[in-house]
């Protein structure tokens, strides 16, 4: 698998408390492609952010990586420098994050941030840098971009302002952009309209994205990939249209289950039982053994992660269910958008 | 831009004409100051010529106008004691109270600034904790004590610094300032940190609680994760932000220290407008006493107005509301 751009192994993040130490990571691992979605998947307090952040060594104290690898086209940046591997942020992996009206610094002007963006890793003059920045803005679809340079970011609304950072990330075309729930705050049609900008870039520029989102509706628009997180692991993974159309894990199903857009209008939404355990009291064994419709005393230990469909799919289950008889999953390979 | 100036400007306008009838009435109301105008031997025939030629048999309301008219024409009286005109006075004595409240505001910021970012940037370093004992100190050790020990110090121990006074001054664009000659400069230099210190507590905890919000800010982590370089994220993005809060409090602070320099004007016999203040109350001095009090409201008023400008310049958010 040479195009392989991401290969996250084993990743593991601990926090230390007053209450005690806890991994808010524990364990995980997924492969990102060239020009794919991968969709990351959870309740809120799952890990995804915490993911996000460890794969771009954003942890700050109390949090440390204390465990795996993290491969940007085959370069484990866990083990660089601090200066190198801020060489590497930014320019081969980038991130973008939720909330539109903080992600960006309130008193300097679009064009004052985006161009410090472009000098930090290119030597430009200020108008070269400019330049480019207003090229990015074309990019993800903003209309005159030559004047939005000029303004601040209230001026513009949350949408503009997701494109803009978007735009951000993509200065210097990095391999990867890891995006942390950057349509939760906007509504459903600005939503739509990224997602669909999204999909294009990643089509026609090969940037692969990392699309955290607690959304499974937006998985199934937008994503090649799906990995569903809970408790610190990922517990399924798959491609999107396969783990949406049958799932293996409880977990997953429940998720869908409560998802509106994908029932009959009118359908009563079931919701997963209970709620997360807060990650120090996580049960022994399963961590979703308390909430879930088929746990048995088997369950009482840690599942091992299982693959399927010849690796392509996994799940961290003892009983996971077993595949839709309506639904071929050898079949899926050939429908997912990411083998074309 | 020009109606939000226009707006503020009468409200700078309304603000001082209502404190001068406050400061007018309040100083009205204590004591009498013929009593310590005139001789208490003079007779009755002269004390009641004096009430008349100054006004004081006049009722309230018509004293306050008369004071008021003259006020617009630039007239607040002569001084009871110095036999001057009020403003000629205290315009004399602005000199070195401007420059001693400078210096104490160019010595807090130049330390407190950066030491505030410090101290925010790694809260957990010794340094730090250091830096943050020394704001406490600055805090609440009461002005005139530091004051004093200073003199003991550096004055009368080791002899370094003059122990009061003011320098030889030179006229630069026809105000006196004497922080042109080594003299001038030793009669500052303790003044001056005595001064500061207070402010220099206050600026090194409003930079590092500004430093530790916008450090934890969501762009500070988007800057991060473009890679910007930590000089970059704190120069850029951070320094403008902290600002703000600065610029208030600097200019409240600067407004206080020129009016109320009084204990360390005292202390180090600084021959300012604090120490003229304290001499005119003491003996009643009724129309320095106002025409003081009304310059200081022009002064926070100015400095706010000020204050305000600035903030449109550093934060955009305020500049479109002001314009709207
Ligand atoms: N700075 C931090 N200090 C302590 N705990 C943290 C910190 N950041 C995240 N956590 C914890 O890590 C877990 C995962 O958080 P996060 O990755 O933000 O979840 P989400 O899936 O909602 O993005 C949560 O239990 C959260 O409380
Ligand atoms: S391991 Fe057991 S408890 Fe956990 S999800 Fe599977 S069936 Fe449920
Ligand atoms: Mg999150």
């Amino acid at each position: 698998m040479s195009d392989v751009v991401l290969s996250v192994q084993g990743l593991a993040t601990a926090f230390a408390t007053r209450a005690g130490s806890f991994k808010a990571v524990d364990g995980v691992s997924f492969d990102v492609r060239r020009g794919e979605v991968v969709g990351l998947v959870g309740e809120s307090g799952s890990g995804k952010s915490v993911t996000g952040y460890s794969i771009l060594g954003l942890i700050e104290p109390p949090g440390q990586i204390v465990g795996g690898r993290v491969l940007l086209e085959g370069e484990d940046l866990l083990a660089l420098s601090p200066d190198k591997l801020r060489r590497m942020r930014g320019a081969r992996v980038a991130m973008v994050f939720q909330d539109p009206m903080m992600t960006l610094n309130p008193v300097l002007k679009i064009g004052t941030q985006m161009a410090a963006a472009v000098r930090a890793h290119d030597r430009v003059s200020k108008a070269q840098a400019l330049a480019r920045a207003r090229d990015a803005l074309g990019t993800v679809g903003i209309p005159s971009p030559e004047e939005r340079l000029d303004a601040y970011p209230h001026q513009l609304s949350g949408g503009m302002r997701q494109r803009v950072a978007i735009a951000t990330a993509l200065l210097h075309s990095p391999s990867v952009i890891i995006a942390d729930e950057p349509t939760t705050a906007l509504d459903v049609s600005i939503q739509g309209q990224i997602l669909a900008e999204v999909r294009r870039l990643a089509d026609e520029t090969g940037t692969a994205f990392v699309w955290i989102t607690h959304d499974l509706a937006v998985v199934s628009s937008l994503a090649d990939e799906v990995c569903v997180m809970y408790a610190g692991r990922i517990v399924e993974r798959g491609p999107a249209e396969a783990v949406i159309a049958s799932p293996r894990h409880p977990y997953t199903q429940g998720l869908l289950a409560s998802v509106p857009s994908l029932h009959e209008p009118g359908e009563r939404l079931p919701q997963v039982p209970g709620s997360a355990p807060p990650p120090m009291e996580r049960p022994e064994g399963c961590a979703f053994r308390p909430r879930c419709p088929r746990a048995t005393d088997a369950c009482l230990v840690d599942p091992v992660i299982q693959t399927y469909d010849g690796e392509r799919r996994a799940a961290l289950c003892h009983h996971p269910i077993e595949p839709d008889a309506a639904w071929n999953t050898s079949s899926t390979s050939t429908a997912s958008r990411s083998a074309s | 831009m020009i109606g939000f100036l226009i707006q503020r400007l009468l409200q700078a306008i309304a603000v001082v004409f209502v404190m001068s009838l406050i400061v007018f009435v309040g100083v009205y109301a204590i004591g009498n100051p013929i009593d310590v105008l005139i001789d208490p031997a003079a007779d009755q025939a002269l004390r009641e010529a004096l009430i008349r030629q100054y006004g004081f048999d006049q009722p309230l309301p018509v004293q306050y106008l008369t004071f008021l008219g003259n006020m617009l024409t630039g007239d607040f009286g002569q001084s009871f004691v110095y036999r001057l005109p009020v403003l000629d006075l205290i315009l004399s004595r602005l000199p070195a109270t401007l420059e001693l409240a400078l210096s104490a505001m160019v010595i807090a910021t130049v330390l407190g600034i950066p030491l505030g970012i410090w101290a925010g940037y790694k809260p957990d370093a010794v340094s730090s904790k250091l830096i943050m004992g020394l704001s406490v100190l600055g805090f609440s050790v009461p002005t005139f004590w530091v004051g004093l020990l200073l003199i003991m110090l550096f004055a009368i121990e080791l002899g370094w610094l003059p122990s009061g006074g003011r320098g030889p001054t030179q006229e630069i664009l026809g105000v006196d300032v004497s922080i042109f000659s080594w003299e001038g400069l030793s009669h500052l230099a303790l003044p001056a940190f005595n001064l500061a210190l207070f402010k220099l507590g206050l600026l090194i905890r409003l930079a590092r609680a500004g430093m530790i919000e916008v450090m934890s800010s969501d762009f500070v982590r988007f800057a991060r994760a473009q890679g910007l370089p930590e000089r970059q994220v704190v120069g850029l993005h951070v320094l403008k932000n902290i600002s703000i809060p600065i610029v208030t409090v600097f200019g409240l602070e600067f407004g206080s220290t020129l009016a109320f320099a009084v204990v360390t004007e005292t202390i180090f016999t600084w021959p300012g407008m604090g120490k003229l203040i304290i001499d005119s109350i003491m003996v009643l001095d009724r129309p320095v006493m106002v025409a003081y009090l009304i310059l200081v409201v022009v002064l926070f008023v100015t400095i706010n107005l000020v204050v305000d400008l600035v903030y449109g310049q550093l934060d955009p958010r305020i500049r479109t509301k002001g314009a709207a």
